[in-house]
């Protein structure tokens, strides 16, 4: 399972002044080959999942039973699936559900997480002891079987799916967020802006914002494999995405249930999944060399 | 260090109990009727009256609270819908398999990932540490159970080296060995990658520090400081950040089990779920939930116990 969540979360002390240009930074994110690669073919599979109509030859959804498990061909680049249907067609409309839940997944997480940190930094002491043992508590329920728990429970949906995502990555949002809150608290600037009458949201806006832009997109990189990945795991047992949309995970579901007879299907169904989840693990590390040398890699 | 222990006992033990309050209102606080959700809309008025007191749904929410809790303490953790069976015993029973598995994986990614983590930090940047930097990011987001049916499908049935479901006939060793080599492989793969970064990162940082800089005046080669005396340092918030991660190779070693039919909490859970056995899961996940909190602890317990800094600060 991604491991990359648990990585550089530990909430990187803020630096208040000193940010370098944002031109300097792009030059050093251009500089890294890595990081650029992984942008472009992140960048190509957001156009898949925007044009999928434009890109994917075939429909993804027509069933041709004379087509069955045909081997992949110039016809069909990927081959075909048990019920006749192009592969590569479900394989580019896959990547709109895929890119679909995992951004809707992380940002209902740092909308969830993010709230929860703020209350956390702002508020008494006991406040923010119960919220840090609530979000221990969200991270010790271990995440596949706590989402069959879940789904078994409310039946599986993609608001479910939504749901169980925001609810098991917020507490890594809430770490940087309250960490960041509670630094610039005891901050000199703040409290100057602060004695001059500057209002709260204005501090949030000014200091708040800036200081963790840079943290939280690193996370949210960082954490987009990761869901990722759940997804395509839970699409896989038919708990996730059901049919008949195309999903990867729905795929290589049907591809295991033929692995003798057409292991083309499961191979195919897998790439995208590798594609993706190193692709925006390479990307995050680039955007964490940039933006957020101090979680770093140790140097 | 006792108050330290007794400090991280109460915490593990806040964690446990809020992680089954949080599940108790999630399991029993369903908005809508939870016995028509579980049963489906086709479900008679006669099954779902049934399916309410087989759950204690009929009591009103403290009561079934205070029941939930209270047979927790006692270790029951109710009965499964269709056999009628303890669940505690279904999950325990089901549980070694899956340990075995995780551990296994966690094992041999320790013997590589630490070498790795080693020589990536003797000479950073270099183009060893630049490589293993590429593999080792490149390996920990990919999903365990996506190696296992790649290696599935090139070992078993392309090549036909490895068996390919199943853990092997009870009683023979080497067949279950057999058995355990595609499943370990990928459970451990991404962990491999995720410890030589730590050890990698670690290892620098303790490299920095004081008493490294005096072995160095002494003249003790590089070689010599890194793996005699830094390393045992660098070691000590590895284990730490291993416990952290536990969660998710349980998750990682769950699915792959689905995916090699292997018996363990896995197929117990993918069974469960697709007749929404909601007990089964839940009980699980209490269950996984102990010995994530547990381990914790003993990792945390560890940490402290080999590094007194830890104890001061805590």
């Amino acid at each position: 399972m991604a491991l990359t969540s648990e990585i550089g979360t530990s909430g990187a002390p803020a630096t208040p002044a000193g940010t370098p240009p944002a031109w300097s930074g792009a030059r050093r994110f251009l500089a890294n080959p890595v990081g650029l690669i992984a942008l472009v073919v992140v960048v190509g599979l957001a156009i898949c999942a925007l044009f999928a109509p434009w890109i994917a030859p075939y429909d993804p959804v027509k069933i041709a039973p004379r087509l069955r498990f045909q081997p992949p061909s110039w016809e069909h680049w990927l081959g075909t699936d048990q019920l006749g249907r192009d592969v590569l067609s479900r394989v580019i409309y896959g990547t709109g559900v895929a890119l679909k839940v995992a951004l809707s997944g992380t940002l209902a997480a740092l909308a969830l997480g993010a709230g929860l940190g703020i209350v956390a930094g702002l508020g008494r002491r006991a406040v923010d002891g119960a919220l840090l043992l609530l979000c221990d508590a969200m991270r010790s329920l271990p995440l596949i079987l706590f989402a069959l728990a879940i789904i078994a429970i409310y039946g599986p949906s993609l608001t479910t799916l939504i749901g169980i995502i925001a609810f098991s990555m917020a507490p890594g949002y809430f770490r940087v967020v309250r960490n960041q809150v509670l630094v610039l608290r005891s901050m000199d600037f703040v409290t100057a802006s602060q004695s001059m009458g500057a209002s709260l949201p204005r501090i949030a806006l000014t200091h708040l914002l800036p200081n963790l832009l840079g943290p939280i997109i690193v996370l949210i990189a960082m954490d987009i494999p990761a869901v990722i990945g759940i997804e395509s795991g839970l699409s896989f047992l038919g708990q996730g995405i059901q049919p008949p949309d195309p999903s990867w995970g729905t795929m290589l579901s049907d591809g295991y249930s033929f692995i003798r007879q057409a292991p083309h299907l499961a191979i195919a169904a897998g790439l995208p999944v590798i594609v993706s989840t190193v692709a925006f693990t390479f990307l995050g590390e680039a955007l964490r060399d940039v933006l957020d040398p101090k979680s770093g890699r140790g140097r | 260090m006792g108050s330290y222990v007794i400090r991280q006992v109460c915490l593990a033990a806040g964690v446990l109990l809020t992680a089954v309050i949080i599940l108790f209102c999630l399991i029993y606080l369903v908005p809508g009727d939870p016995a028509t959700i579980a049963l489906g809309p086709r479900a008679s008025a006669e099954q779902k009256e049934l399916f309410r007191q087989q759950m204690g749904l009929d009591q009103p929410v403290p009561v079934q609270a205070l029941r939930f809790l209270g047979n927790l303490a006692r270790g029951d953790l109710g009965t499964d819908l269709l056999t009628r069976q303890p669940v505690a015993a279904l999950v325990l029973g089901a549980l070694p398999k899956t340990i075995v598995l995780a551990l296994v994986g966690l094992g041999w990614a320790i013997l590589l990932g630490i070498p790795l983590g080693c020589v990536s930090a003797l000479r950073p940047n270099g183009w060893m540490d630049r490589l293993i930097g590429l593999f080792s990011t490149g390996v920990i987001a990919l999903p365990s159970f996506l190696l296992a049916i790649y290696s599935l499908i090139l070992f078993a049935v392309v090549l036909g080296w490895l068996p390919a479901m199943g853990a092997g006939e009870p009683g023979d060793l080497g067949d279950q060995i057999a058995h355990l080599v595609l499943p370990a492989f990928a459970v451990g793969l991404g962990w491999v990658g995720y410890i030589a970064r730590l050890v990698r990162a670690s290892l620098l940082e303790t490299l920095q520090e004081n008493h490294i800089r005096t072995y160095r005046a002494f003249g003790i080669s590089d070689m010599r400081i890194a793996l005699r005396f830094a390393l045992p340092i660098a070691m000590i918030p590895v284990v730490a950040v291993i416990g952290v991660g536990l969660g998710n190779l349980l998750s990682g070693a769950v699915l792959v089990e689905v995916v090699f039919s292997r018996p363990g909490l896995g197929s117990l859970a993918h069974t469960a779920v697709t007749s929404r056995n909601s007990p089964v899961l839940v009980g699980t996940v209490l269950v996984t939930t102990l010995l994530y909190v547990g381990a914790n602890l003993a990792t945390d317990l560890i940490a402290a116990l080999l590094d007194p800094r830890i104890r001061k600060e805590g």
